[in-house]
């Protein structure tokens, strides 16, 4: 396909001329997967296929491209700049959208009535797929376009995507799918994800401009929050035209935005964006930037993918990027003016991130982009797609085996593993088969089918592969007061009346919870608590950390790092220890009224998570008490009640080792990967018709789930992807005799106080909980404390007890308060024993 | 397993760490909230089919604490069968198995919100709306002094939820003692207004009493 003479004048109307890869994708045959950098006309390139062949009208009625976008953001964006070259062209063509946020009205329309363009997200797409009238709506699909593929590749919405592809190339099969990225460390594997296709390489454009932006006060020690550099940030944001100020978490930005504008004396029109502001507050922020109204925006992943920004020319990245990726994937969001190089300034938040970032930039200098191999498509994913499939209609086993090997990331399933999740989707899939009469699906003339209809509901209501944690919203007291955002259970859990936090900028007060919802009042002249609800827990490449830990071992490297950041150095070097390669440091302090035990590692997340979870259980047998442990790239850290003062005798392999099985099975890791797991599979649903506002007695945590199935069914499919899953949280022991290879010998310090190297852990997010004696120790600590404070003796008597709790004196009282007895009073049978005489009050104890 | 021994309305009695409530002087054996069949009501209703071990999980329990206190009577206080129907539905081999816990002993059923009806004729032991002592027994605290379950509470202890018997003046709850069941946190409106000054006994390695203080009322 050649570009016709009508689009040929439109490029010149507009003074471009047509980018090679444009031309390129018009071209194709089959799938393609075009890599650009943001800014390179990607996405018109996606586009331009699909309008020639609309241009040429011959066609009936009907669907012709679907567009899947990770974001919903971005699906009206599109909308947007499509509408213009639609117009100039003179195309009759209908483009809507269709998100979470479409209203029914449309929606319904759009069952019966398509339009030419839907633009849409995997999980939209999930849901029409699993609709009745799905072949009609997507029968005459000749194309789908797939943004921002390299986002979506990098989790289970990927998998979910491709299925729904597998899905959609069942009803229309010769339809094409075009997938578009910024640039991959491996274009191939991404290809390999879409099941096959056409690489297309965009010119990568010119280095970025990115620099860590220099700062008239040092990074502090520890710490995420960069204010420290508040100064220099703003004006920054005087300087350039519109700024993105990205940080890691919701709670950080939310702190970062009051820092910005306490000191925006020219009062600069800044806003700000995350997750847990209301979707109207969003929305607005989301206008006004586009209207060039705002200077900046302070902002967490919520803006993180190719939204077209127009007039953004500079990025400031507040914290460590953690990722290079993601860096450079950030920094693509400055400056959609193609061959002009991106500008980005990275504001480390403490002295640890400071050699983080000097190692980040060293690698994108070196374009080192990093990124683990992607795994096989999960199976939970899988009886979810399952399940869904059968809410659109009876389907056929060996027909929807053959449909779901054809894409990439389920090419290798097995058909014993397909069997096992088609029966998971029937009857549970248990050992004691109990569901043969309520089975969810039943097999009739070899076709599968919904036993009940009206299960379909319930199951739509649960679609997504995106686990969110349990958030409570926050509303102003009063009737209708307005929706400020949400904030995460574990957090409101920690609330009590009067506690101050921030939320959507401003600080308020915590009054009480009404039907689960926070009430708060404005409270502008308290300092506020720190908030502690978490964005994203972002890991460090392993790549990173062994920069990292290239860059501390061997301080003639220092000359490259900030002078403070060596005095930093220093100082850990004069107080306790440098992990100098070929020794293992570890520390032990007390801290916050708990022994601490730091151990530097390096070496990786994953690694590092899998020794905490052995060493707390070699801790457990010590008699330590280990409380719980948090694992970073670099170090371990775990709180006990005892201190660790020799640990060669916890870190013996042989030891390690016997903590392999059941230790590690009942874990808080596994737990947390099996919530997650059940979830998605549809063994726990979230989303239950009015559920919510029934109260909490009528739920229970999917932990006793998980410890049922692991006594009575262990080899239960679920059990079985769950430890799939973890596995990739987890290393094999290799891993962990590795890394005690490379360090044969061992250092402990035993010190008064936290460490340099120590501080930046103490804020760090991720902790696992261990369910040991030391945890039952602390619980008969803390109760016994209060029953000392509420003057409670409990070797006293009972009825003293009784007394000093305030629950009676002890004496046999009569029913007390109205009460009509005949309703009350039961059909007395034979069986009740008589009643009996009144005791005496004083009672002997019963022990 | 080490049990609390308290008092309340004149009678001494024990918190067990299982959940139970034994009362030493009668030989009796309480217990609430067993939801015996919810995983089978739920894919009745087409819901997730949940593991289907809770009825084995729960009775496993019980049937360590029967050869603990060996009472002379067990008392159900209520929601003993997530349904009346999911009671029907029990396999036989359950219903042998609660023949053989319940013998020599007399079994009460209290009817709950989940199982109104009387328990199929299958079960051991009869039914009533509530049973009438020198205490009163019944599903859902009312006027007290009585010993009710229905709520499940529950409380934060040593940075974990667990299950928790709310003792007041007027109110003795129970934990929910089934395996698939949740927990109302005892500071809830609706406990605080039932206890508002009282212990809470949290169920862990052992039972373990935690004063609840009543709130400072703006």
């Amino acid at each position: 396909m050649s570009l016709p003479k009508a689009f040929q004048d439109w490029f010149a109307t507009q003074g471009w001329e047509p980018h090679p890869h444009q031309l390129a994708l018009l071209g194709a045959q089959g799938d393609s997967l075009l890599i650009a950098p943001t800014g390179g006309g990607k996405t018109l390139a996606g586009f331009l296929p699909s309008l020639v062949d609309l241009a040429r009208g011959d066609r009936p009625k009907g669907l012709h491209t679907l567009y899947v976008s990770p974001l919903k953001a971005l699906t009206a964006d599109i909308a947007r700049n499509l509408a213009l070259p639609v117009a100039e062209l003179g195309l009759d063509i209908r483009i809507e959208d269709r998100t979470g946020d479409t209203k029914g009205s449309q929606r319904a329309r759009q069952k019966v009535d398509p339009p030419d363009i839907l633009l849409t997200t995997p999980e939209s797409l999930a849901l029409m797929l699993s609709y009745e009238q799905a072949p009609a709506i997507f029968g005459g699909v000749r194309r789908v376009v797939l943004d921002e593929l390299h986002a979506l590749a990098e989790n289970k919405r990927g998998d979910q995507l491709m299925l729904g592809l597998s899905r959609l190339r069942a009803l229309s099969p010769d339809l094409s799918a075009i997938g578009l990225s910024a640039t991959v460390e491996d274009p191939q594997a991404l290809a390999d994800f879409m099941g096959g296709a056409t690489i297309i390489n965009a010119d990568p454009g010119p280095d970025p401009d990115i620099a860590m932006l220099p700062t008239a006060r040092p990074a502090p020690w520890a710490g995420g929050n960069g204010h420290y550099a508040v100064p220099e940030v703003l004006d920054q944001i005087r300087q350039a035209n519109t700024t993105i100020v990205f940080i890691n978490t919701r709670a950080q930005a939310e702190l970062y935005f009051q820092q910005l504008w306490a000191a925006n004396e020219e009062n600069l029109p800044i806003g700000l964006h995350h997750g847990s502001l209301s979707r109207e507050a969003r929305q607005r922020v989301e206008a006004a930037m586009a209207a060039g109204e705002l200077r900046a925006v302070v902002a967490t992943g919520s803006l993180d993918l190719g939204i077209d920004w127009g007039a953004v020319d500079l990025v400031i990245q507040v914290g460590a990027p953690k990722n290079v990726k993601r860096l450079v994937q950030r920094i693509g969001r400055a400056n959609h003016r193609y061959n002009a190089p991106s500008r980005a300034r990275i504001v480390p938040a403490n002295r640890f991130e400071v050699i983080e970032c000097v190692a980040a930039l060293e690698a994108v200098a070196e374009r080192d982009l990093d990124g683990d191999p992607r795994g096989p498509g999960p199976l939970d994913v899988l009886c979810q797609h399952i399940l869904l499939t059968a809410c659109a209609g009876p389907f056929s086993a060996d027909a929807l085996y053959a449909e779901v090997t054809a894409v990439g990331p389920y090419r290798s399933l097995s058909r014993a593993a397909f069997d096992d999740c088609l029966e998971f989707a029937a009857t549970g899939g248990y050992a004691l088969r109990a569901y043969d009469r309520w089975q969810r699906l039943m097999e009739r003339d070899r076709l599968w089918f919904l036993r009940d209809p009206r299960a379909a509901r319930l199951i739509r209501m649960n679609i997504g592969t995106i686990i969110d944690p349990e958030t409570l919203k926050v509303r102003f007291k009063g009737r209708g007061g307005p929706l400020l955002g949400e904030v995460e259970e574990g957090f409101a859990a920690t609330l009590v009346p009067g506690d101050t936090f921030l939320i959507g900028g401003q600080t308020v007060r915590y009054e009480g919870l009404r039907e689960l919802t926070l009430e708060v009042v404005p409270n502008p002249h308290k300092e506020p608590r720190i908030a502690t609800f978490n964005g994203l827990k972002l890991a460090t490449s392993t790549q990173l950390s062994q920069r990292v830990q290239a860059l501390i071992g061997d301080p003639s490297e220092w000359d490259v790092l900030p002078p403070d950041s060596r005095d930093w150095l220093a100082l850990q070097a004069e107080q306790s220890a440098l992990p100098v390669p070929g020794t293992l440091l570890s520390e032990s302090f007390r801290y916050d009224g708990r022994w601490h035990f730091a151990l530097y590692g390096f070496a990786g997340r994953n690694a590092l998570q899998t020794l905490g979870l052995l060493l707390t259980r070699t801790m457990e047998v010590a008699g330590l008490g280990p409380l719980g442990f948090l694992a970073t790239d670099y170090a371990l850290l775990i709180w006990s009640v005892d201190p660790v003062e020799d640990p060669a005798p916890l870190l013996d392999r042989a030891s390690l080792r016997e903590g392999l099985g059941d230790w590690l099975q009942g874990n808080a890791v596994m737990k947390r990967s099996f919530r997650n797991v059940a979830i998605i599979a549809g063994l726990i649903q979230r989303n239950m018709p009015g559920s919510r506002s029934t109260g909490k007695q009528a739920t229970f945590s999917s932990d006793i789930l998980y410890d049922t199935l692991r006594k009575y069914d262990p080899d239960h499919l679920l059990l079985r992807i769950t430890a799939d899953e973890a596995q990739r949280g987890l290393v094999d022991f290799g891993r962990i005799d590795e890394m005690l290879d490379r360090s044969p010998r061992l250092q402990h310090v035993m010190l008064d106080r936290v460490s340099p190297l120590a501080a930046p852990l103490m804020l760090e997010m991720g902790r696992v909980r261990i369910d040991g004696q030391g945890r039952m120790r602390l619980a008969e600590e803390e109760a016994a404390a209060m029953m000392a404070e509420a003057g409670i003796d409990l070797g006293a008597e009972p009825a003293e007890v009784a007394r000093l709790a305030g629950i009676g004196d002890g004496v046999n009282r009569p029913a007390t308060g109205l009460r009509d007895r005949k309703r009350d009073r039961p059909a007395r049978s034979g069986d009740v024993p008589p009643r009996r005489a009144p005791r005496p009050a004083t009672v002997p104890r019963s022990r | 397993m080490t049990g609390f021994a308290f008092r309340f309305s004149g009678h001494v009695l024990q918190a067990r760490p299982s959940g139970a409530l034994h009362w030493p002087e009668r030989d009796w054996l309480i217990v609430a909230d067993l939801h015996l069949g919810k995983s089978e009501r739920m894919a009745r209703r087409g819901g997730a089919l949940l593991p289907p071990y809770e009825v084995q999980a729960t009775l496993e329990r019980l049937e360590d604490e029967i050869s603990a206190t060996r009472p002379e009577v067990i008392v159900s206080l209520g929601d003993g069968f997530d349904d009346d129907a999911a009671g029907r539905a029990l396999p036989d081999a359950i219903c042998d198995r609660l023949h053989a816990m319940a013998h020599g002993r007399k079994w009460l059923w209290i009817s709950g919100n989940h199982d109104p009806g009387p328990p199929c004729a299958r079960m051991p032991g009869t039914n009533h709306a509530e049973v009438e002592d020198d205490l009163i027994l019944r599903h859902e605290a009312a006027s007290g002094p009585d010993i009710s379950g229905h709520f499940h509470p529950c409380i934060r202890l040593g940075g974990a939820r667990r299950r928790a018997f709310l003792i007041g003046r007027d109110h003795l709850i129970l934990p929910a003692f089934g395996a698939y069941t949740g927990g109302l946190p005892v500071d809830s409106p609706a406990l605080t207004s039932l206890v508002p000054a009282g212990l809470a006994v949290a169920c862990a390695d052992r039972a373990i009493p935690v004063p609840i203080m009543p709130r400072l009322r703006a």
